[in-house]
């Protein structure tokens, strides 16, 4: 049987490849990377049958046009952006059998902000430093280290194992449509904020700033107050989810292609369940924190991998 | 620096604790030999060493009482040798935009700056912030200086700065705080090269003004 492949012919505003990340190098200062939300990568892989780690897309606000060369089975989860297989909408969450020749395209963004199509098989890139992650700012890994661009060919890997047509149930469905506040807990530096200073991190609105990509999201709102006059610290490690308040009040969540270490103070971490929703909010929107506890937090991590099992083997 | 209390951050499960001077570099060793079950990371720095972990495939009161259990053996860990690496280094004008901030804040000429910083041998505490980054110890307390309050969204590669009592270079483009002044053509990180980092924790520097 041929390798399949997929040709870009539009290449969307910001698709790469990703998978969960890149593990083991943080402390040479090499970034996680991998897909932002990582919920939703995950159940698309389940979809298809793949590993949960297999090589797939991350689309961001605006949505490629693939050409399949050869047949093979792909399932598209996360922001709505109306996907199309020659022109003829194709349900997400669910796998697709597509056939030699098949367009896949995409409309306009409905809700969300990234959308991840898992190909059965998983994309079939070179693995950098144990990952086939893009991380586009050091430019490696992925394809070719960058973003995709038209005429871009990407091999399809060899299906193990047989394939899979899952459909994913309504309650592992996320909603993007209603906003609710990102459960956080305390960071390493939340005591350096005075009362006023937790009343604001805890209690504002905040505008996802225009300057907010993959490395971490900039917020604007009121300045958050800290007790001391500076709430600088000794470089320490950072991590996706990292809340960061440098000393123009002006908070900054660290995302996936973030440094793995800084001086800002960490004033609080989004928990693994929350990462995945603050990747499907977009440039102008609000955002707005809730505190939680570890052991909470803990949990409500457990009760997502729950349901990804419901859908299939964590492998 | 005394240790501090037992701290948790939990995104992909990080577990956070605070040692003292000298030991983070000795637990990291342990950690990365030892290949403890449900450790999916670890980024040391200078006082702390943050361990990333799976809560569904460790729980955290075993793996804090393991880390203990390491920790207490400290002592019995061998270190591997370390190397010098110099760096030659074009200071101020437009390579160092923010060298006559430093040397106006300290009440120093910029040669005297310059005199004094590349006069010190650097110690590699650590890496980060960006691949190839090293946090670099023994910057003299003479030519240290806040770091901005707004980051700036650019920084050139090969660009030396400094923030606090540390000095450090971007080995790639990158947002950043640091004060900068001066830039070197050394690449640090080179994916393509064997080896990919120049340096790792434990190393040495200095700095050659050219």
């Amino acid at each position: 049987m041929d390798t399949s492949k997929i040709i870009i012919e539009s290449p969307g505003m910001l698709t790469t490849v990703q998978d969960l990340g890149r593990f083991g190098y943080q402390q040479y200062g090499m970034p996680v990377s991998g897909a932002m939300d990582g919920y939703s990568f995950r159940l698309a892989n389940l979809l298809v049958g793949n590993p949960v780690n297999a090589a797939g897309l991350e689309l961001t606000l605006s949505g490629p046009e693939l050409r399949f060369c050869g047949a093979g089975v792909i399932a598209v989860c996360g922001a709505d952006m109306q996907p199309m297989i020659n022109n003829s909408p194709i349900k997400p969450y669910r796998a697709i059998v597509v056939k030699d020749g098949d367009l896949l395209g995409f409309g306009q963004l409905l809700s969300g902000c990234r959308t991840y199509i898992a190909f059965a098989g998983g994309l079939n890139v070179a693995v950098m430093m144990a990952s086939r992650s893009t991380c586009s700012r050091a430019g490696i890994g992925g394809f070719k280290g960058r973003v995709l661009k038209k005429g871009d060919e990407i091999p399809i890997g060899k299906i193990e194992g047989g394939v899979r047509l899952g459909i994913a149930h309504a309650q592992a469905i996320p909603d993007y449509q209603n906003p609710r506040p990102v459960r956080v807990i305390p960071g390493p530096e939340a005591g350096l904020l005075s009362a006023q200073g937790q009343r604001t991190l805890f209690k504002d609105l905040f505008e996802i700033s225009h300057e907010s990509d993959r490395m971490g999201y900039r917020l604007q709102g009121k300045d958050i107050e800290l007790k001391d006059v500076s709430g600088d610290i000794i470089s320490s490690g950072v991590m996706p989810g990292t809340i960061q308040l440098p000393g123009n009040g002006q908070p900054i969540i660290l995302m996936a292609d973030g440094q793995t270490s800084g001086g800002y103070a960490r004033i609080a971490v989004v928990t693994s369940v929350d990462i995945n929703r603050v990747a499907q909010l977009i440039p102008g929107e609000s955002i707005s924190f809730v505190v939680v506890g570890v052991e909470e937090a803990i949990s409500l991590n457990r009760n997502m991998f729950k349901l990804l099992k419901s859908v299939g083997p964590l492998t | 620096m005394s240790k501090k209390a037992l701290f948790l951050e939990v995104n992909c499960y990080t577990f956070h604790q605070n040692f003292t001077d000298g030991f983070w570099r000795d637990m990291k060793t342990d950690i990365n030999k030892e290949n403890i079950k449900g450790v999916v990371d670890i980024i040391p720095a200078y006082n702390e060493v943050m361990i990333q972990y799976n809560p569904l495939s460790t729980d955290l009161q075993s793996l804090t009482e393991y880390i203990r259990l390491l920790q207490n053996k400290l002592d019995a860990v061998v270190l591997a040798d370390s190397s010098l690496i110099e760096i030659p280094v074009v200071y101020g004008g437009t390579h160092g935009p923010d060298l006559q901030f430093v040397a106006e804040y300290n009440h120093l000429s910029v040669e005297e700056v310059v005199q004094i910083h590349s006069s010190t041998e650097y110690l590699v505490y650590m890496m980060g912030f960006t691949p190839g980054f090293c946090y670099l110890g023994g910057m003299d307390k003479r030519i240290a200086v806040p770091r901005k309050k707004n980051p700036r969204l650019k920084i050139m590669a090969g660009s030396v700065g400094i923030a606090d009592q540390q000095t450090g270079i971007y080995p790639i483009n990158s947002p950043g705080g640091w004060q900068i002044i001066g830039q070197t053509a050394i690449k640090l990180f080179n994916p393509y090269r064997t080896p990919v980092f120049l340096t790792q924790a434990g190393d040495r520097m200095r700095f050659v003004p050219i």
